[in-house]
């Protein structure tokens, strides 16, 4: 694997490992990212993984004390081009799947018919195209929890809203171009409302507060208002 | 700590959640580090201790003990009893006094660091106000009138830079405090080093005059999160495909609009827009204590430049650590 560095101002690196979204840089995105944690690299404060790329935040500081004469930059850069060197997205453990039930439609997804219209289906039929895919968590980012999945249907992909709406509660699912995503807090956002979750994406008094990580699989079950009410966590 | 009267917006904040932001939480903590850094340093905590940080109209507030206080960063007209509460030295105030916050004479934020620090609950390792997602700090909310905030137990060194105060009625500041060398020279029209960032090249040739040749002005909806900046619009000279990918603190982004966005404490955690260049540390807490309408200019440094620089402030702040813990070395041996 050929790794390529570049600074991300004067306390971070970026590393690319590839250019496009595909699962094949994803995995080595996560076989890099699980290497940097294992090998403690002096003064690493953070990794932040995303589609191709990782940002390691560091402490020049703490690095100068190792460096020597050398930048800080340079230092982390070696220790990174070094440490990476054999890295292979054979050995990463089995995904986990998390399952993410939805109630579809009516208040709670608003622009689900609309949504179906312009595709010409019905709002069944997108909810079947919706639940029928196997999305994958391709990174973590935007807000606390929020993760941006791969994976949906060109069926059912449709452009962001021309006006975003100034608050989408906590757990609406969303679809925005070719993505689709549930909101982990309430928020801003211009995609296609089609549903919610019960389930809390994002919780902070929970041990894990993030439901989704970097390399899930998701599946989307459809579930009644009934059920939709009636969900304790 | 009790609290009369919040102030426009005063949170808690210390150094924040930056080993939080593989969960998409962001890192947070104070706008002007140095400020934050600097008073707890005066009145003997860890640096990382939490304090307030206020925004251009300051809380007003008490003790019900006496208390070691600093303040620092932007000068917000502190008084105790309505007499001037120097800035940048550690003053011991006693308990029922009343400190206020006047006129903001320049920049935008003041720090508040008590001895023992603000003792609120830690969420994820953090006791940082984060206002967007209401979490942190007190409630994670800004504070209002009525608020009782819980001090932490103050250090030896603290108890012993207190009791070297002398006595008086209201409040007993120290001679000794930061010096000038440490302190931001914060101005309503700064000057800031920019580290080139992913895309500077990416820049049409004019832009990348512009980006360091003329002023921008710091909009009003600017805010813990970013700055945006009026100014000339920048362009890139051609189209480029970006995926969303981690930002840091002083990351310049451009959207589409053609105005820039300098990505501050509370910025998320990645972007999705070209990154003209990250503000070089030192020159953040400048950046901070800005305030919509004020004025700044680029100027480019190098990665190793910027470095240096970063290192060199470390060391002086190092050396007023030490200098602190030398001069009350007696008590302790």
């Amino acid at each position: 694997m050929k790794a390529r560095f570049a600074p991300l101002g004067d306390s971070a690196i970026m590393v690319t490992l590839g250019d496009s979204i595909d699962e094949a840089t994803h995995r080595l995105v996560r076989a890099a990212t699980e290497r940097i944690d294992r090998h403690e690299v002096p003064g690493v404060v953070d990794l932040v993984p995303a589609f191709t790329s990782i940002a390691v935040h560091y402490d020049p500081t703490v690095v100068a004390e190792q460096a020597g004469a050398a930048l800080p930059y340079e230092f982390v850069r070696r220790a990174l081009d070094t440490l990476l060197a054999g890295t292979s997205a054979e050995d990463l453990p089995p995904p986990r799947t998390v399952e993410i039930p939805v109630c579809y439609g009516g208040e709670l997804g608003p622009d689900l018919d609309e949504l179906a219209r312009l595709h010409e289906l019905t709002p069944e039929d997108v909810i079947s195209i919706h639940t029928a895919g196997d999305y994958l968590v391709y990174m973590i980012g935007f807000m606390p929890g929020f993760a941006y999945l791969g994976g949906l249907s060109d069926r059912i992909a449709t452009p962001r809203r021309q006006t975003p709406r100034t608050a989408v509660p906590a757990g609406t699912v969303g679809i925005g171009g070719s993505q689709t995503g549930v909101y982990p807090l309430v928020s801003p956002g211009g995609w296609n409302l089609i549903g919610r979750t019960p389930r809390a994406i994002f919780d902070i008094r929970r041990e894990e507060p993030t439901l989704l990580a970097t390399g899930d699989r998701v599946r989307f079950r459809a579930i009644t208002l009934a059920e939709f009410d009636a969900w304790r966590e | 700590m009790r609290v009369v009267t919040g102030g426009l917006q005063t949170t808690v904040q210390d150094l924040g959640r930056p080993a939080s932001q593989r969960q998409g939480i962001p890192a947070g903590g104070a706008m002007d580090r140095i400020a934050l850094r600097t008073g707890n340093i005066l009145v003997g905590n860890g640096e990382d201790a939490a304090a307030l940080e206020t925004t251009l109209i300051g809380p007003t507030f008490s003790f019900d003990h006496p208390t070691l206080v600093a303040i620092t960063g932007a000068d917000l007209g502190a008084t105790v009893d309505h007499a001037p509460l120097a800035p940048w030295h550690p003053a011991l105030v006693q308990a029922g006094a009343t400190i206020r916050f006047g006129p903001p004479a320049r920049g935008c934020r003041a720090y508040v660091a008590v001895a023992g620090g603000l003792d609120v609950p830690i969420v994820f390792g953090s006791r940082s106000t984060y206002l967007r997602a209401e979490f942190g700090g007190l409630d994670g909310r800004a504070l209002r009138a009525g608020d009782v905030l819980p001090l932490g137990t103050p250090s030896a060194l603290s108890r012993e830079i207190a009791e070297s105060l002398p006595d008086a009625r209201t409040v007993s500041a120290a001679r000794w405090g930061i010096g000038p060398s440490v302190r931001p020279r914060y101005a309503p029209e700064v000057h800031v080093r920019l580290v080139p960032g992913a895309h500077t090249n990416a820049l049409s040739e004019s832009s990348r005059d512009r980006l360091f040749s003329t002023q921008f002005r710091i909009s009003a909806s600017s805010d813990r999160m970013g700055y945006r900046l009026h100014g000339p619009e920048l362009s890139l000279a051609n189209r480029i495909e970006m995926l969303s990918e981690a930002v840091a603190f002083g990351t310049v982004q451009l959207p589409p609009g053609g105005a820039p966005i300098i990505l501050m404490a509370d910025r998320q955690t990645t972007g999705g827009y070209p990154r003209i260049g990250e503000v070089a540390s030192v020159d953040l807490p400048l950046v901070a204590q800005l305030r919509p309408g004020d004025h700044v200019r680029f100027r480019p440094v190098s990665l190793q430049d910027a470095q240096r620089l970063y290192l060199a402030l470390e060391q002086e702040l190092a050396q007023a650590r030490l200098a602190i813990a030398i001069r009350f070395s007696r008590g302790t041996s």
